[in-house]
């Protein structure tokens, strides 16, 4: 019986079936963020097991709160910092290095195809933008996966999502993800992997798949999945050079991952996204999505571009070229933050930082921000938000406060127009 | 092993998210006894009002989907704090419920038509659960009236309740 990318990748990485479906497997990298590390870091301690289980393959850093804003928040990025020390991890990412966790690991060529990966945070997923198996973790499971390298999963049933068609011009992943959440609904994938493939993400960029990956979680699905190709290489390549003697060479290895033709599905679905249109959320569930134009002149107070859903590269030249020779409008304030101090100064060598400051944009420093009201750019009661980030809960953004999730075209289009509107009209 | 009886709260609304049941404002802490106060400070609907609600509960019963959204095991900890260590429900999000079970919790999912009538027969009235795990089995009881409910949870599961959570038992094999 054929097998699909994540079995092969369990198969791969067995260690033990203590019962049931229950797999135990092997971990390539254990990923770690100030928020849910400490409690883990602290009972280890109190544990008298203050160790970890391969420094080299422990990443770690600060990136929800930082700088740190309060005593708590220095607290946690101390404790943190202080384990990677006395623990060796190297590659410790701290104040001035450090991004958000979801685009900075990537960025590094820390995930690879064929790997398993667990860190205590929910879009963790995006990984799998890679042809790996990356999933989000509570505290208790990254202390295991820390001391131990392992972690327990249910054997990965697997829904295969194709999209077929063609991508139309204004239109991006976002918009694509946020209308197969739509479809499948808030737990339509819960404890499947959502295994994307089809000829639009065969054309996507690695930017344009982690986006695509990072909201899997959004449709409860334990990790989301794309095909490693010669785009996965190619971005690759500077990492594993030295690994391979060629490119086709390091294809035909990762490849090894890919699902047996006869694969069996825990349910497919396909969406052709050639008649697509931008989308956007008006709930308060990620599965709540309408088309921009059906959401025209909604008012908003704020609005977002950043996140580990889209604060990359790609996303912040297409806001900038919306916002290009424009200003944003009086009735709303925006903030961009690049996701990795690599894309701040990408941005920054482009003209793209300048844009966005002439426009009328804050411009953070690289860090998790808004998207989850913990330290800049929190909303008041009543206020609305619009944002490239991934989840519209009650309160999200600052208690009592709303969040439209939609592309960085909407969203800096929605920035100049002050209220909720489709980039079609910015075109330059 | 943690106590898995007492009184019931009804929360009556699918897909409660984690942001719900313990705000990210809150996630500076690193102690567990700080979340208590703030256990589903954020959760809104008719009929429920977490200042007046919460207080003398130790389970919860509740609709699909209960746990969705941030992986923070902060949610499970704010339970825990409160004195609440094992919900019901018609089902659960992946991470969540794997967090309930790796801190030697326990959330149990049973047919839509069960928590239906749970919540038809029990909702309005003081209920208290009792839970022979031995057993599996529920037993819901408002003055003189209860059922009781056969559940099932995987020996994995019932593994973690007994070693009192997943470092535990992982500690001794791996």
């Amino acid at each position: 019986m054929g097998k699909t990318i994540a079995e092969k990748i369990f198969d791969a990485h067995f260690v033990d079936n203590p019962c049931d479906d229950i797999y135990v497997i092997r971990l390539d990298a254990v990923f770690c963020h100030e928020i849910t590390t400490p409690v883990a870091v602290n009972d280890l301690v109190s544990r008298g097991k203050d160790r970890v289980f391969d420094a080299s393959k422990i990443k770690a850093v600060i990136d929800h709160v930082t700088p740190a804003k309060d005593s708590k928040t220095a607290l946690q990025g101390k404790i943190l910092r202080e384990w990677a020390r006395r623990n060796e991890i190297k590659d410790f990412f701290d104040i001035g290095r450090n991004g958000v966790c979801h685009a900075i690991f990537p960025e590094k060529g820390f995930v690879r195809p064929g790997y398993t990966i667990i860190m205590g945070d929910s879009h963790t997923c995006t990984h799998g933008a890679f042809g790996a198996f990356a999933a989000g973790v509570g505290t208790t499971d990254l202390e295991v996966g820390i001391l131990k390298g392992v972690c327990a999963f249910q054997y990965p049933k697997t829904l295969k999502i194709q999209i077929t068609g063609s991508l139309p011009e204004g239109v991006y992943a976002k918009d694509v993800i946020l209308s197969v959440i739509s479809r499948l609904e808030v737990n339509g994938a819960t404890n499947r992997v959502m295994e994307f493939s089809g000829p639009v993400v065969a054309g996507m960029s690695m930017e344009a798949r982690m986006t695509l990956c990072n909201m899997a979680i959004e449709a409860g699905g334990t990790c989301g999945i794309c095909y490693p190709d010669t785009v996965t290489v190619e971005y690759l390549w500077p990492f594993i050079s030295g690994e391979f003697d060629s490119k086709e060479e390091a294809l035909k290895t990762y490849q090894k991952f890919l699902p047996d033709p006869d694969a069996v599905y825990d349910g497919e679905i396909q969406m052709d996204v050639s008649d697509l249109s931008p989308q956007v959320t008006y709930g308060y569930k990620p599965d709540t999505v309408k088309a921009v134009r059906d959401m025209e002149g909604t008012p908003v107070d704020q609005v977002y571009i950043g996140s580990c859903t889209n604060g990359r590269i790609e996303d912040l030249r297409v806001a900038a070229q919306i916002l290009k020779g424009r200003k944003i409008s009086d009735a709303v304030r925006a903030i961009v933050s690049p996701a990795t101090p690599k894309i701040f100064k990408q941005a920054l060598d482009e003209g793209i930082i300048n844009i966005f400051m002439d426009a009328g944009f804050c411009v953070t420093n690289p860090t998790c921000g808004a998207c989850l009201g913990m330290s800049n750019g929190v909303l008041a009661e009543g206020e609305v938000c619009a944002s490239t980030t991934n989840r519209n809960f009650f309160g999200r953004m600052g208690k009592g406060g709303m969040v439209h999730l939609m592309s960085p075209a909407t969203a800096a289009a929605t920035a100049i127009a002050g209220h909720i509107t489709n980039s079609e009209l910015y075109k330059a | 092993m943690k106590n898995f009886n007492g009184r019931v709260l009804f929360l009556d609304r699918a897909d409660i998210n984690t942001d719900e049941i313990i705000p990210a404002r809150y996630l500076t802490e690193i102690t567990k006894e700080a979340l208590k106060p703030y256990l589903l400070e954020d959760l809104k609907f008719d009929g429920f009002d977490p200042a007046k609600d919460i207080a003398g509960k130790q389970v919860i019963v509740t609709r699909s989907n209960f746990g969705c959204g941030s992986s923070r095991e902060h949610a499970p900890w704010a339970l825990e704090v409160n004195g609440i260590n094992l919900v019901i429900g018609e089902s659960f999000a992946r991470i969540f419920r794997q967090n309930m079970f790796n801190c030697g919790m326990m959330a149990v999912e049973l047919p839509a038509g069960v928590i239906d009538r749970i919540f038809a027969e029990f909702s309005e009235s003081p209920s208290t659960m009792a839970t022979d795990l031995a057993n599996s089995r529920f037993k819901i009881t408002a003055g003189s009236r209860n059922i009781e409910i056969p559940f099932s949870i995987s020996g994995f599961d019932r593994a973690l309740v007994e070693a009192g959570g997943w470092v535990g038992y992982a500690d001794g094999k791996y």
